[in-house]
């Protein structure tokens, strides 16, 4: 053979070598949207057979006869376990996820922004060196060592401090999620303060002001759609915890807005139960419907966060 | 001089001290026919460094009231540097160290009981690449007088329209006033920013290479602004294009590699300079 | 009213002591200490409690007695089982996904979309997950790999197989953010020198970018490790067990002992969980408690420490200061 004709064997080889290999490069690409849109599809193909038995105002309420006051009423309860008519109203659950998230959420995004605002803003080189590291250990602690944390000592702590009915609560709960969600607002966050160009801090120190001034009226300002992407993040990321609240917030399915009584949220609920239907079971597919109704939830949040953050990043690369 | 390298609180604490007289010896720098009697911004014997590196050298300097002064020199000689040091950005940079003095109004402004805040009020700065805030063009003038305590909304109204009309930009704002600065052109958004500045009622403006990122048109607007405003303020240009320094100044001083070469007359310097070095760099033998 | 007579000239030495600016001040570093102190106190109490436990026969015995005696053996060989398998899964995957992301992909809509589709898997509930892997994997791949294979009910149960893929497909986002950070990292001017000498794209990719992207990668990898072996949501039901008797272990063609991927495992995670909160005896299997949380958060400690410093060294070398 001569060298001419091996070259281009050669060459033919390797571009249909080389289109194989993008091929397969591109199908490890469109994974992940495989995985969401299989995610998607797995959760709501089982959590649409609970409708084969039951109406979907169940999820709200039932009308059920109290025998103890002989009368009907409405009731709102998650009871998929009881010899009366199982129930299956998400309200308590939707309202322990948020009573236990919008409290972490806020706490961690007091503290987050604040620490944000800091590495950003005042700490020197040596300063953030530290820090950074610090709070991406913080994040790496596993949400069951944070619950069991909370549940050992955090929670007595602070009966003994407020004297509350219940030992595990909303409130022990929140704080554990905020622990867990400060990472995430804080480096998103701070991502989005240094993306703040220099120039426009420059402009407002010229004009005479003090440097909490220029934080305030001009670098926070300008970062403030990343900041609220950070706390939307943060929000899903709280919404979606499921140890922490498993074992610290007390398993209680009522409705209430008590942030110091017993509370059950949506990821709670299906970590516990799970473990306990049998496959096919009306309250298996409740649980899917829960789960549904949760993934929903944080994929909107995921979605509006994208969209904001999709602009810092923008910045940030051409900074 | 105290530590430059890192500023975590800006503003010093600061007692009430009368101003301290300097002495006038080896500072008549300027050769000129016009008489000055005090100098509104005199730097002596200024040096400043960032780390290891010798930015300016020596510089001693008189500015006049009321007058253009332009600072030309190739890149890199430390023009913009020294722009810096009339009020005290190059403290934002850190491991920057300054000796000698630079005095404005008689009062050296490196005096560590110097209020920074109050010095920055005095002496305005517009930017070579124009950098309005995020914000409504109202909101951009207003930011200034809002820091300092100003709160009135007729008197913000007031001062907003006062500045945009000395910086020429009032007539094509007035009607958006709450439109976003962003959406105004190149030229547009570096009127805004010299509006911003004055609207803080400074004695001195400093410009470093205003027009620079601009098209002609825009920058013989700037032009003619700086003619106007120099009946009320003292301004000071750094510019690398000569034509622009011998269209707008009054005084230039020559700048190479950290020195001050020459100062003097704009007339002078351009047609008859002392120094073989200036008339080098102004008849484009370099730089 | 002019300017000037609102804004009289300012008196250089005015005495001005901000004291908002200083209260500011204060405020925020106290709010900078939070993550560090929770740091310090979560760790502090754990070692507190957990170190004395800590005894080379507990790292290697199994636990007797109810929970109440032993040691935990089972549960690190579990771990460190379904995270190596996990590992193995989701690295290819990922390396693969960051590699279309950075260098084939053009710029444009495509990538948005699965940029977004990444970042949105980052905050998927771990519980979902879990649901995930119990629908998908066990009953829709497991069970129809049964019928096609005929193969009983070795594949439609909970087994280690399906719990490591439910942890890869969570640990999925940190592997690909990782290693697309890594490649990017790799300068322009190396791949256009690399293409000029005539080599292909891919070439160029395996000899010249991954090689250089190496600890960037292993970052990553370890960061996944890490995380996976703290999930406890995502493999409550695809494959964990509270008691075992035996090591999830087999013996390829008789001999060669090998983890049975099929069979069900202990976890540490999943061991606290249920000791924490179903312990018959609570405080007689106290001190385990302890002391399997200290040896879970040693362990992912390590992990995240060695990958903090590794991913710091390597910005350092690199040149590159993270932002500004």
């Amino acid at each position: 053979m001569s060298n001419t004709v091996q070259a281009q064997l050669t060459r033919q080889q390797s571009h249909l070598g080389e289109r194989i290999i993008e091929k397969i490069l591109l199908s490890a690409g469109v994974s992940s949207i495989l995985i969401i849109a299989l995610i998607f599809i797995f959760l709501f193909k089982e959590a649409v057979f609970f409708f084969t038995t039951a109406s979907p105002m169940e999820l709200i309420g039932k009308t059920v006869f109290d025998a103890w006051d002989e009368k009907y009423f409405f009731n709102m309860m998650w009871q998929p376990v009881t010899y009366e008519e199982p129930k299956y109203s998400l309200l308590p659950l939707i309202c322990g996820s948020f009573l236990v998230s919008f409290p972490a959420t806020l706490m961690a995004a007091v503290f987050g922004i604040g620490c944000a605002i800091y590495l950003s803003e005042i700490a020197g080189h040596k300063t953030r060196e530290i820090l950074k590291p610090t709070v991406e250990l913080l994040a790496g602690i596993p949400s069951v060592v944070l619950g069991f944390v909370m549940l050992m000592i955090v929670a007595t702590f602070f009966q003994d401090l407020f004297h509350t009915k219940f030992r595990l609560n909303a409130f022990v709960g929140a704080i554990g999620i905020a622990i867990g969600t400060l990472p995430i607002i804080i480096t998103i966050s701070e991502d989005a303060l240094r993306a703040v160009p220099q120039e426009l801090r420059n402009a407002s120190y010229a004009l005479g002001a003090t440097k909490w001034q220029t934080i305030f009226g001009t670098t926070v300002p300008a970062a403030i759609s990343g900041i609220s992407a950070a706390i939307v993040l943060g929000f899903g990321r709280a919404l979606g915890e499921t140890m922490i609240v498993l074992m610290a917030t007390g398993n209680a399915a009522i409705i209430t807005g008590n942030i110091f009584s017993s509370v059950r949220t949506m990821t709670a609920t299906i970590a516990a139960e799970l473990g306990e239907v049998a496959v096919g079971e009306e309250h298996y597919y409740a649980l899917f419907v829960v789960g549904a109704v949760l993934f929903t939830f944080t994929f909107i949040l995921n979605l509006v966060a994208e969209m904001s953050l999709h602009k810092v990043r923008h910045k940030l690369r051409l900074a | 001089m105290g530590k430059w390298d890192k500023l975590d609180i800006m503003v010093d604490e600061s007692h009430l001290l009368r101003p301290k007289p300097f002495s006038l010896s080896g500072a008549a720098m300027i050769q000129d026919e016009k008489v000055m009697t005090q100098a509104k911004i005199r730097a002596q014997e200024l040096n400043l460094y960032y780390g290891t590196t010798h930015a300016l050298k020596d510089v001693s300097l008189d500015i006049g009231e009321k007058s253009v002064t332009a600072l030309i020199g190739p890149s890199g000689c430390g023009k913009s540097t020294f722009l810096r040091t009339l009020n005290r950005m190059n403290d934002l940079i850190p491991g920057v160290r300054i000796t000698g003095d630079v005095a404005i109004d008689a009062v050296n402004i490196y005096d560590p009981k110097v209020n920074v805040v109050a010095l920055r009020r005095m002496v305005g700065m517009v930017f070579q690449k124009s950098n309005p805030f995020p914000k409504s063009i109202f909101d951009n003038v207003a930011y200034g007088p809002r820091l300092h305590g100003l709160k009135d909304g007729k008197a913000l109204q007031d001062i907003v329209e006062q500045s945009l009309q000395k910086s020429a930009l009032w007539e094509e704002a007035k009607d958006r006033l709450h439109d976003s600065a962003m959406a105004l052109s190149g030229g547009q958004q570096q009127r805004l920013c010299i509006a911003r500045a004055l609207a803080v009622n400074p004695e001195i403006l400093l410009m470093d290479e205003p027009a620079s990122a601009l098209d002609p048109l825009s920058t013989g607007k700037i032009e003619e602004l700086i003619h106007a405003l120099k009946k009320d303020y003292t301004i000071v240009i750094v510019t690398h294009n000569m034509q622009q320094a011998a269209r707008v100044s009054d005084y230039t001083a020559y700048f190479y590699l950290g020195s001050l070469v020459e100062y003097g007359a704009t007339k002078k310097i351009f047609t008859n300079p002392d120094k073989r070095e200036t008339e080098d760099y102004i008849t484009g033998r370099f730089g | 009213m002019s300017t000037a007579a609102v804004f009289t000239a300012p008196n250089l030495y005015v005495k001005k002591i901000p004291l908002r600016d200083m209260a500011l001040d204060f405020v925020c570093r106290v709010f900078a200490l939070v993550p560090f102190l929770a740091l310090i106190f979560i760790l502090g109490k754990i070692f507190q409690h957990g170190h004395s436990v800590i005894t080379w026969e507990f790292l290697t015995a199994t636990p007797a007695n109810g929970m109440t005696e032993g040691g935990i053996f089972p549960c690190i060989f579990g771990t460190l089982s379904v995270t190596l398998l996990m590992i193995m899964m989701a690295l290819p995957l990922g390396i693969g996904a960051a590699i279309y992301l950075t260098e084939y992909a053009n710029q444009g809509k495509r990538v948005r979309i699965i940029r977004a589709a990444v970042n949105n898997l980052a905050g998927v509930p771990s519980i979902v997950f879990g649901l995930f892997g119990v629908g998908f994997f066990i009953l829709f791949i497991g069970r129809n790999l049964d019928s096609v294979f005929k193969t009983g009910m070795l594949f439609g149960q909970p087994c280690m197989l399906w719990a490591a893929a439910t942890l890869s497909v969570l640990v999925l986002p940190v592997i690909i953010v990782s290693t697309e950070e890594a490649l990017n990292a790799v300068p322009q001017s190396h791949r256009a020198a690399s293409l000029a000498l005539g080599a292909t794209k891919w070439q160029t990719i395996r000899n010249v970018v991954l090689p250089q992207a190496r600890s960037g990668i292993l970052t990553g990898a370890i960061l996944a490790v890490s995380r996976g072996a703290g999930e406890t949501a995502p493999i409550l039901f695809t494959g964990c067990a509270y008691f075992l008797p035996h090591l999830p272990v087999a013996n390829l063609f008789g001999t060669i002992p090998m983890i049975n991927p099929f069979s069900q495992f202990m976890e540490l995670s999943y061991h606290i969980f249920i000791m924490a909160t179903q312990s018959v005896d609570a405080q007689r299997t106290l001190p385990i408690q302890y002391g399997t949380t200290f040896v879970l958060i040693a362990l992912t400690f390590l992990f995240n420490l060695s990958a903090v410093l590794l991913r710091f060294h390597f910005r350092k070398s690199l040149g590159q200061v993270s932002l500004q």
